[in-house]
């Protein structure tokens, strides 16, 4: 994995996004909300017009395009985290349960999952955009109801697999209780399984994510995000290239790297014991 | 065979009526729903109405009954903007266009993405498979909705090759569907890939070959049939995904399909024709995955007997 300079330029990128990310507020030349209106609409500097004060130009109220872009990465990777986390935990959980438990408890969380993997979540993203109204909270909840199923169905597998080794029997006879030997003995072995999966989805919450909010369900339409700035730039493109194309690179440059770490990391903690 | 297709039978209706169950509590989660289903420019008198034209003060249990009951008679309540036209009359007008994009996509990915994923199984290593597998990646890695803003740029408002938008001839499909089938090409031309390796290296492949077959029958015959098997897994459960991502490429193509319609429904807040491209869409969903699965049981016979 540590010898493909694609692997280590995407495990770059990544490292500048959480970076930046976290230093937004103090990387960023200007605010991201406020703009200079006797600046709009500046061009990049390397074109006729620009100027290295704002080195990606402006946008249709003077916000320059460098600051919210930042910020946009900022936001993204707040709400993937966020999403993640809450949908890997929950799911997770309810898998490794489901497979170890068995019976009934097995049966129910897998006719849940089993719903959720066949309801058409986005739909369902849009009528709660109508009635709770796009925020922050709403689209992490959205996010995390579209994803969690994956890590239970991938959690039960794994647990089905090691729930008859040694370990866990000695475990049992030890004394241990259910919950702790789901915490402590068979949590660790599958979470190299969740861990790729996380990474592999990451790219796939990136791109809904700015979707949802490109449609105007996503976040509230003044937080600076990328999807947003691709549906405010959209009316522009002709005149304004910038403030539409920028973005939509920010977002596939992002989604590619951590896409690229992903399949490395799959091929490194999974290796196929076949000659292929 | 047939008990496990009346397994998935009950489980696809199950399935259904357990999102009817939730699209109308949605609808009651915030107080009267008569206050989405009225417009915006009620009054309290007309809210009132409503509520007991509808039964909205009836107990729930009551409530959802009258909801199915409706709905089995194919009255999903009636749109608040425009002409007030019947919800399902309004879905079932804009179906077949996202239908024939969503095929048109679905050809176009099969078609370009099979054989590119062949072609880099067999000639793994080469050029022409390391730039597959980039393609791939780049494919999975864009955002749809750019893309689909970047081609409209490039090929219709800078060259004038095609039309921006709209729905009519073949040329107003090719767009959208390049855009909508980048994601599912790339999808398929890594998992054909991989798939086909794997099968590669089984030993009734050796025989096939010893046997004295010609390369071309082993591949197309025997590999490709059985590599087949998750690729078909693979589109049925990407169904779903495409038709949920079609929102996003009929709103930039404006392609009056549902997908737009949906968007559109949210936009100006008409809750029944929401309501209704839901529960289309999910009957939609449940059928594909109910047609996959069956195939799915049909060419690999294990899958009967494990579940």
């Amino acid at each position: 994995m540590w010898r493909s300079p694609a692997v280590i330029l995407a495990i770059a990128i990544i490292g500048t996004l959480i970076v930046v990310a976290l230093f937004a507020p103090y990387l960023a030349p200007y605010s991201p909300k406020t703009g200079e209106l006797e600046n709009r609409l500046m061009p990049p500097f390397w074109q006729e017009g620009g100027s290295t004060d704002h080195i990606l130009g402006t946008d249709t109220i003077g916000r320059d395009v460098f600051s919210r872009l930042l910020y946009g990465a900022r936001t993204s990777l707040l709400v993937c985290v966020l999403a993640i986390v809450v949908a890997g935990s929950i799911g997770s959980l309810l898998g490794i349960a489901s497979g170890y438990l068995g019976g009934w408890a097995d049966t129910i969380i897998m006719r849940i999952t089993d719903l959720a993997f066949s309801l058409p979540m986005i739909l369902l993203a849009l009528m709660f955009a109508i009635l709770f109204g796009p925020s922050f909270t709403n689209i992490v909840i959205i996010l995390s109801l579209v994803l969690w199923a994956q890590y239970a169905r991938m959690a039960r597998g794994e647990t089905l697999k090691i729930r008859n080794y040694d370990f866990v029997a000695l475990a049992r006879i030890a004394g241990c209780s259910k919950a702790r030997i789901m915490i402590t003995h068979i949590l660790p072995n599958v979470s190299s399984s969740l861990v790729v999966l996380a990474t592999l989805q990451v790219g796939t919450v990136i791109i809904l994510e700015s979707s949802l909010s490109f449609l105007g369900v996503g976040l509230p339409a003044t937080t600076p995000s990328w999807g947003i700035m691709v549906s405010q730039g959209r009316s522009y493109i002709v005149s304004a290239w910038w403030l539409c194309v920028i973005p939509g690179l920010a977002i596939l440059f992002t989604v590619l790297s951590f896409n690229l770490f992903g399949d490395a990391l799959n091929d490194y903690l999974n290796p196929i014991l076949r000659i292929r | 065979m047939q008990r496990y297709i009346l397994k998935r039978l009950i489980q696809a209706v199950v399935t259904v009526l357990l999102m009817t169950i939730i699209v109308f509590l949605l609808s009651r989660l915030t107080g009267n729903p008569a206050i989405f289903l009225v417009g915006d420019y009620a009054t309290d008198e007309d809210i009132a109405r409503i509520t007991e034209q509808l039964g909205l003060d009836r107990p729930l249990p009551e409530q959802y009954r009258i909801f199915l009951s409706n709905a089995l008679k194919g009255d999903l309540g009636r749109s608040v903007t425009g002409d007030r036209k019947p919800a399902v009359e309004i879905v079932l007008s804009r179906l077949p266009a996202s239908l024939q994009l969503a095929g048109v996509a679905l050809l176009v990915s099969v078609l370009v993405g099979l054989p590119l994923g062949v072609v880099a199984a067999r000639r793994k290593g080469s050029f022409l498979d390391t730039s597959a597998r980039v393609l791939a990646l780049l494919g999975q890695s864009v955002p749809p909705f750019w893309l689909g803003i970047i081609l409209m740029y490039v090929f219709a408002v800078w060259l004038h090759l095609l039309p921006t938008s709209g729905f009519g001839g073949i040329r107003y499909f090719i767009l959208p569907a390049i855009t909508m089938s980048t994601v599912m090409v790339a999808a398929i031309t890594r998992l054909t890939r991989s798939s086909m390796l794997d099968v590669l290296n089984l030993e009734y492949i050796k025989l096939a070959r010893i046997k004295g077959l010609s390369e071309r029958v082993v591949i197309w015959k025997h590999v490709l049939r059985n590599s087949l098997i998750p690729v078909v897994t693979f589109i049925g459960q990407f169904l779903p995904i495409m038709i949920t991502g079609a929102i996003v490429i009929e709103t930039v193509f404006s392609w009056p399909g549902i997908g737009r319609l949906a968007y559109e429904a949210a936009m100006y807040r008409d809750f029944p024709v929401l309501q209704a491209v839901v529960l289309f869409v999910t009957l939609l969903f449940v059928f594909c995955s109910l047609v996959v699965d069956i195939l799915y049981a049909y060419l690999d016979p294990r899958i009967r007997y494990t579940n």
